[in-house]
């Protein structure tokens, strides 16, 4: 019997900057889970990302995603992948609309399927009076909300958010919160980074924390709870003890 | 700290951030202060030899002069003048937009006037140094060749440099008056960019009309010119006159551009704080787009699109467009001329086209290549590296064809061996550009076009060169076609000793 495959799977993940900035990390997330990967600035959290995303090479490791080889097989990957980083990058000279209609591009979707995909998708995340606006006098917010929309339009698999929620308002948020989440119930599988740590005990299947470049901690809020031997415990505290644990130990 | 000590303070707090900004231009970015500082000294020493080449001959020039030579020196000057004024407005404009510490001045307890007279004060004095810079070498050679009066031209420059400040700051706010904050910049970078060349082109399109030259000094030397010329005693030529050694007019000058730089800051420092507020209040009317059906095409289609419609949209790109289209007047009117006479002159437009096609070849390259403000996007979308680059690549052929051909075509029926020849070396001339950067590329942000240059001194030197080299080699295919091919070599060398020392070789 062949078992399901994960959606991402990382092995021995390794990247030296002039430290170790990912130093030989395991890392496996299932389908269709929410996944919040949480660290301190400089934890190597984005550079993992980025490795995965194909944006950075690895030193050594693997990385699979729905059972592809991402070194080997790169385009595959991408095509089931999206990326959106915490600085959002988008074209000043574009609207969001022909932002997203370049992204379809491509990736392939067809046009007539992914017009109306992009349109849902701008009006759910608030943008509708927008839409043939160009972005270059957007917010920070608002750009965000764009380049999560590109991200969405091709109807990843994979979606991997580095710090999504960073310069959101708070209704922007409960949109871009609401969206993750209704592609999570639809099966697709999200990876996310966030400083919000009430955002990851409220979000999260499962949470990572990541020190130094290693997995330090990972389970459900239940399961980091038991681990760290406090019912009680908001996430914050056991976050902040364990990276107060692992930096003594350093 | 009592007032004067404030805004001397201040003042050097604004040299030390406009000696910062130069010096991060120079090293594109980079901490490596010293090396640009000699770097520079040896540019500068360095320069020394074309400036004797150019200027040399003249060394021997005093006053009283005749017509023709007051008139082109004093054309000379105030080239050099536009050219300051260009670059002035450019500064102006940027302390306008670049607000990074607009707010924090004005919410500061200091009086607004004083301070944005320092600032003003800055803009001249930046100016004026990168001017004296510039002008130094040439400067030394007619002084060590004809005469210590020849230094008597720094101080024309600073004159020059004083004035230039004043006029661009007058300019600019008067643009905000006129169109408004958010067409000022677009504006303001479409006139520093016409300004610098308006001049000279101006002057060519006449000699070509009427004496079928593009020599820019062929109006200047005719006897028609030298008719209308005002007396000698005009202060129409005290700038020339200061420049040959004239130390009481030399003063004069610079206490004028004192006075008119004075004024300046008197009326438009009170209303430079109401200026920058409007900015802030007035963001850029958001452009609005076609609402149309989303279109099909294939992955490298959709990138190409998505870079036609940004270079479409770049004022930027605008700008620089514009200051080769308007350099390919002059041959263009040439061309008309050549159908009617059988001038051998028309040999001439060869080069001109290729160079403005090497340098709009390297701007777009850079722009589809390096400029790419969603880099992140681009590289995880599921197509290999290698069909982006060819991509974008295509955008800059597709680009450069489309605005040369119809000059080629119009080529092609006064003399089709040239129009081949043309249409050759701009397709060279083109993938040259687009290979070297390609391989010195440097991922930045579109907006950062003005800095390109800097980002890489051999992909600009290795740019040029080529361009030089390839317009050389088309001009000597029309004539020796023997030195042609030396050319060709020499400057495919280059484009080898490029490669070879470019940080993505292989």
């Amino acid at each position: 019997m062949t078992s399901e495959p994960s959606a991402l799977a990382v092995r021995g993940l390794t990247k030296r900057f002039d430290r170790p900035a990912v130093d030989a990390l395991d890392l496996t997330v299932r389908i269709g889970e929410f996944y919040a990967l949480l660290g301190p600035n400089g934890a190597g959290k984005t550079t993992t990302l980025r490795m995965v995303a194909g944006l950075l090479k690895p030193d050594a490791g693997s990385v699979s995603i729905l059972g592809i080889d991402a070194l080997d097989d790169p385009v595959a990957a991408k095509q089931i992948t999206a990326w959106v980083s915490d600085e959002p990058m988008i074209y000043d000279k574009l609207t969001p609309l022909e932002y997203l209609e370049f992204v379809a591009g491509l990736w392939g979707v067809d046009p007539s399927q992914s017009e109306m995909t992009a349109r849902d998708l701008l009006v759910s995340l608030g943008l509708e009076r927008h839409l043939n606006e160009r972005c270059e006098g957007f917010s920070k917010g608002m750009r965000q909300k764009v380049a999560l929309a590109g991200a969405l339009v091709h109807d990843p698999r994979l979606i991997i958010l580095d710090e999504p929620l960073t310069g959101l308002d708070a209704l922007s948020a409960r949109h871009v919160k609401g969206l993750l989440q209704e592609r999570v119930r639809a099966g697709c599988t999200v990876i996310m980074t966030t400083h919000i740590l009430e955002v990851a005990e409220r979000m999260a299947d499962r949470i990572g924390v990541i020190a130094a470049g290693r997995l330090i901690a990972e389970g459900t809020l239940a399961e980091l709870r038991q681990q760290n031997g406090r019912n009680d415990t908001s996430l914050e505290d056991m976050f902040i003890a364990l990276v107060d644990t692992e930096a003594a130990a350093a | 700290m009592n007032s004067a000590a404030h805004l001397a303070w201040f003042a050097r707090h604004e040299i030390r951030l406009a000696w910062r900004e130069w010096l991060a231009m120079m090293t594109g970015g980079r901490r490596r202060r010293n090396r640009a500082v000699i770097g520079l000294v040896i540019f500068a020493v360095v320069l020394h030899l074309p400036a004797y080449a150019v200027i040399g001959r003249f060394a021997g020039l005093q006053f009283p002069l005749d017509p023709s030579s007051l008139l082109v020196l004093s054309a000379t000057i105030f080239l050099s003048w536009a050219l300051l004024l260009s670059q002035a407005i450019e500064s102006v404009t940027r302390v306008f937009y670049a607000r990074a510490d607009l707010d924090l001045i004005m919410s500061s307890p200091v009086q607004l006037t004083n301070i944005f007279s320092i600032r003003i004060a800055a803009i001249a004095l930046t100016v004026t140094c990168m001017a004296l810079l510039f002008s130094a070498p040439f400067i030394d050679v007619l002084a060590f060749l004809g005469g210590a009066h020849w230094l008597a031209g720094f101080g024309l420059v600073i004159a020059l440099g004083l004035s230039a400040a004043a006029a661009a700051i007058t300019v600019t706010v008067w643009l905000f008056r006129l169109i408004g904050p958010s067409r000022t910049r677009l504006v303001a970078q479409i006139v520093s960019a016409v300004i610098g060349a308006g001049f000279v082109i101006a002057l060519q399109v006449v000699a070509v009309l009427s004496y079928g030259t593009l020599s820019r000094f062929a109006v200047l030397t005719t006897d028609t010119a030298a008719r209308i010329a005002p007396d000698p005693d005009s202060f129409v030529w005290w700038p020339a006159r200061a420049a040959l050694g004239n130390l009481d007019i030399m003063m004069l000058l610079i206490a004028a551009a004192l006075v008119l730089l004075g004024l300046v800051m008197a009326v438009f420092a009170p209303r430079f704080a109401d200026t920058v507020v409007s900015v802030a209040a007035n963001p850029a009317v958001a452009a609005r787009g076609r609402s149309r059906a989303f279109r099909g095409g294939s992955r490298p289609q959709a990138l190409r699109w998505k870079e036609f419609l940004l270079l479409r949209r770049d004022p930027w790109l605008l700008s620089q467009s514009l200051m080769q289209m308007l350099y390919l007047v002059p041959p263009a009117l040439m061309l008309w001329r050549s159908f009617s006479d059988s001038s051998t002159a028309i040999v001439l437009i060869t080069p001109v086209v290729v160079m403005a096609a090497g340098q709009l070849a390297g701007g777009l390259a850079w722009l589809t290549i390096s400029g790419e403000d969603a880099a992140d996007l681009v590289a995880t979308a599921p197509l290999p590296p290698s069909r982006v680059i060819r991509a974008k690549i295509e955008v800059v052929l597709i680009a450069i064809t489309v605005i040369f051909a119809p000059m080629i075509a119009a080529l092609a029926f006064a003399s089709p061996v040239q129009a081949a020849v043309t249409a050759i070396a701009v397709m060279v001339v083109t993938t040259s550009a687009a290979a070297i950067q390609l391989w010195f590329r440097a991922q930045a942000r579109r907006s950062q076009f003005r800095r390109r240059q800097t980002s890489s001194r051999i992909a600009t030197f290795a740019e040029a060169f080529c361009s030089i080299g390839w317009a050389a080699t088309a001009a000597l295919a029309l004539t020796i076609p023997i030195a042609a091919a030396v050319s060709g070599i020499l400057t495919l060398m280059v484009l080898v000793a490029a490669w070879k020392i470019s940080p993505r070789r292989g």
